[in-house]
């Protein structure tokens, strides 16, 4: 035996190691949510009438999405548990897709506004004052470094895929998976307090 | 087999061959010890580099006027400076370095708890330089805001802010990392009958450092990316133009770098620790004391970054918040200060070289705690903001404190890393051209600043060029210590004679093993019953 062939395998030290990566990403939000309220609270007005320019029913049909691939992926975790192979990749499978529906969404949403000359450093945004453009600026900002987490949170699952296919993630051996999944709840979570921070709060 | 495995065992981890060969061996090696010398070797270099563009400062300070770069280059310098020794010699420095290679041995462990990712910090660490690198010569000049990256000038000027901004963005990710790795290994991997107040200090203040890097780190990131869309985006958080508030990024930019001083100092600390109580041969004093008060500078030092804004424009309650709860940092401080003195009380001190280093390092950080005293009080902040006091200043506390700590550790491990003694008569002349540079260095910069001279110029009045002489002299005397101690240790690697597995009488676990440590550290798990410092 060796050093490099000493396989140490500790599932608690894995979830732990992955709950304090999701603290830090929690805090990399955090410093965005300051940044909003700031501007929130000085540009009020602002801010309530911009909101009210997003479209409320695509933001919904978009969280509940994202729950709904959360119920999915946490399913598939259970479905692992009972070593139910094809049922995990099927329900890993329905994750992806409405990781990508999500994302589709998402770009039409953003097409719409970019048509409407309403982007970051658009002259004419910036012709309708403080408030509409640290609105807009956060919004494409925050939800866009969001979908980022969500492409990350996509490969991560197509991981996953894999590994499930090829039995390296089984019943006796399953903590990458639920690292996968605590990843997806947050990526999740975040997109539970962007949804009401621009869509809702009028 | 059993004989061929047993042998294997006894090998140290210098003379390990694995699956690949030369250079590979180590840069692919997933082996705390190894990616120990690894971030050693980069540190360095880089912290050589930027001695030596310090040093070049220095020169151009010697006489008012331009006496060899002009202004734009030495803003350039400056904040290469900065960036270099902050981002990737200052705050990886201890933890990557001391860190990696001693802390699994310390608490009784085979390796990091991640092992792969381990190394991929330290990937994650040589992209972020080449960034800074990339910055330097490429684009349309190099950056020039100071290491701050304060807005809006930050994304204003021409100078080429994204892979430097990006840069040190990617440093913070390993700096993450690397804390991750360490508080899941602490809490994971103790040996047997390790409890918590079992565990000696060293290991300790890298716990409370790995949550500073944890919680704090992130909030860097999320302000260097807000940067980028700045100057990529034209965004306008902090453009004040398009309703953005550069103050705010003041005080996002100063929530990471505040607690960044104590990723920086605290486990300078811990090594300090180790080093008073093995030469002065007793248990720490108070040692349940120290691990409080490492936890509570850690815990305070988030509160307290309002500091670096106080000329900066806030609301006087916040000032007087800031104010106090800087003074509140000096406690836990003195604690440890004057709990380095009662170990030292009735010792049997064995001035090694070691020991003259932590001694150094209680006095500059002294002189910088002090110092740091008079800039946290409101009138004085005012007269003395951004002059030379503030560079004196942070220069004992960050350079004094992590330098002198960090040569103290390398003086004091190198028996147990190298498997060789250094040559202790040139390693104290080192020591001394070290501190009398150092002294003389940064000692006439409190005077120039209470004098008015501020920083970051390239030129002054005539009525600092004294002083000045007098700094800029001891910038070549420190350069020199430096350089006798690096090449003695190097010297030593070949020359030395060979270290016993315990030199100095330690009693912490590093010193049960083989000097150099066999590639799994230990060949019987050890199990703990006494405490860290067990002296009689």
């Amino acid at each position: 035996m060796n050093a490099t062939a000493d396989i140490h395998r500790d599932d608690m030290a894995s979830k732990f190691g992955m709950w304090l990566f999701l603290f830090t990403e929690m805090l990399l939000f955090g410093g965005l949510f300051i940044v909003y309220s700031v501007y929130r609270f000085r540009n009020a007005e602002a801010f309530h009438l911009a909101s009210e320019e997003l479209s409320v029913a695509v933001g919904t049909i978009n969280t509940l999405i994202l729950l709904v691939s959360s119920a999915t992926i946490a399913m598939s975790i259970t479905a692992v548990q009972k070593s139910d192979k094809r049922l995990s990749l099927i329900l890993l499978g329905i994750t992806v897709l409405l990781g990508i529906i999500f994302l589709v969404n998402k770009y039409f949403e953003w097409g719409e506004h970019i048509t409407e000359h309403i982007y970051p450093g658009s002259s004419i945004l910036s012709l309708r004052g403080h408030g509409d453009v640290l609105f807009y600026g956060l919004y494409f900002f925050m939800t866009g470094l969001h979908a980022l987490h969500i492409i990350v949170g996509l490969i991560f699952i197509g991981f996953t895929v894999v590994a499930v296919s090829r039995n390296r993630i089984n019943s006796g051996n399953y903590v990458v998976l639920e690292n996968c999944g605590l990843y997806w709840h947050l990526v999740d979570m975040i997109w539970i307090f962007l949804f009401p921070l621009f869509y809702l709060i009028t | 087999m059993n004989t061929e495995e047993n042998k294997k065992a006894e090998f140290s981890y210098l003379d390990y061959k694995g699956r690949h060969k030369g250079i590979f061996a180590w840069i692919l090696s997933t082996d705390h010890k190894r990616i120990g010398l690894l971030y050693l070797f980069s540190i360095l270099s880089l912290f050589a580099i930027g001695a030596t563009i310090g040093l070049l400062m220095k020169f151009e300070l010697i006489a008012p006027g331009q006496t060899i770069v002009n202004a734009k280059t030495y803003n350039a310098f400056f904040t290469l400076h900065g960036i270099i020794m902050i981002f990737t010699v200052v705050i990886p420095g201890l933890p990557a370095v001391f860190g990696n290679f001693l802390l699994p041995i310390m608490i009784g462990a085979k390796d990091v708890a991640f092992p792969k990712l381990n190394l991929l910090s330290w990937y994650f660490y040589v992209t972020g330089v080449a960034l800074v690198v990339i910055s330097q010569f490429t684009g349309e000049g190099a950056p020039d805001t100071g290491w701050t990256f304060y807005a809006p000038y930050s994304f204003r000027t021409a100078g080429n802010m994204l892979p430097a901004v990006f840069g040190a963005f990617v440093l913070g990710f390993s700096s993450i990392l690397t804390g991750l790795n360490f508080l899941v290994t602490i809490h994971r991997m103790r040996a047997p009958g390790m409890t918590w107040l079992k565990m000696p200090l060293f290991p300790w203040t890298l716990y409370a450092t790995g949550w500073v890097q944890l919680l704090a780190t992130p909030i860097i990131g999320i302000t260097l990316l807000m940067i980028a869309g700045e100057r990529l985006l034209n965004i306008g958080f902090f453009d004040p133009t398009l309703g953005g508030d550069p103050i705010l990024y003041q005080h996002l930019f100063w929530t990471y770098s505040h607690p960044a001083v104590y990723i920086m100092i605290l486990p300078a600390m811990g090594a300090i620790s180790e080093i008073i109580s093995t030469f002065a041969h007793k248990p720490v004093f108070g040692y349940k004391f120290m691990i409080g008060s490492a936890l509570a500078i850690a815990f305070v030092g988030y509160f307290i970054w309002g500091h670096h804004m106080f000329t900066s424009g806030m609301s006087g309650s916040a000032l007087y918040a800031f104010s106090l709860l800087t003074f509140l940092v000096a406690i836990p401080s003195a604690i440890k200060v004057f709990n380095w003195i009662a170990t030292m009380h009735k010792g049997s001190i064995d001035t090694q070289t070691p020991f003259y280093w932590a001694m150094g390092f209680i006095f500059v950080f002294m002189v910088g705690g002090f110092s740091g005293l008079v800039l946290g009080s409101l009138a004085a902040n005012v007269h003395l903001h951004n002059t030379h006091f503030v560079l004196a200043h942070f220069h004992f506390i960050v350079f004094g404190g992590t330098g002198f700590a960090f040569f103290g550790a390398m003086h004091y491990w190198f028996p147990k890393i190298t498997g060789r003694m250094y040559d202790t008569k040139w390693a104290n002349i080192g020591l001394l051209f070290f501190f009398i540079g150092f002294i003389s260095l940064y000692g006439p910069m409190f005077y120039l600043g209470i004098e008015g001279m501020p920083r970051r110029y390239f030129d002054y009045d005539e009525m600092f060029h004294a002083e000045n002489i007098i700094s800029s002299m001891g910038a070549y005397v420190l350069y020199m210590g430096a350089m006798i101690i690096v090449i003695n240790l190097f010297s030593s690697l070949k020359n030395g004679a060979r270290a016993t597995a315990n030199p100095w009488g330690g009693k912490t676990l590093e010193w049960t093993i083989p000097s150099p440590p066999p590639t799994e550290n230990f060949e019987e798990q050890p199990i703990i019953t006494k405490g860290p410092y067990d002296y009689r």
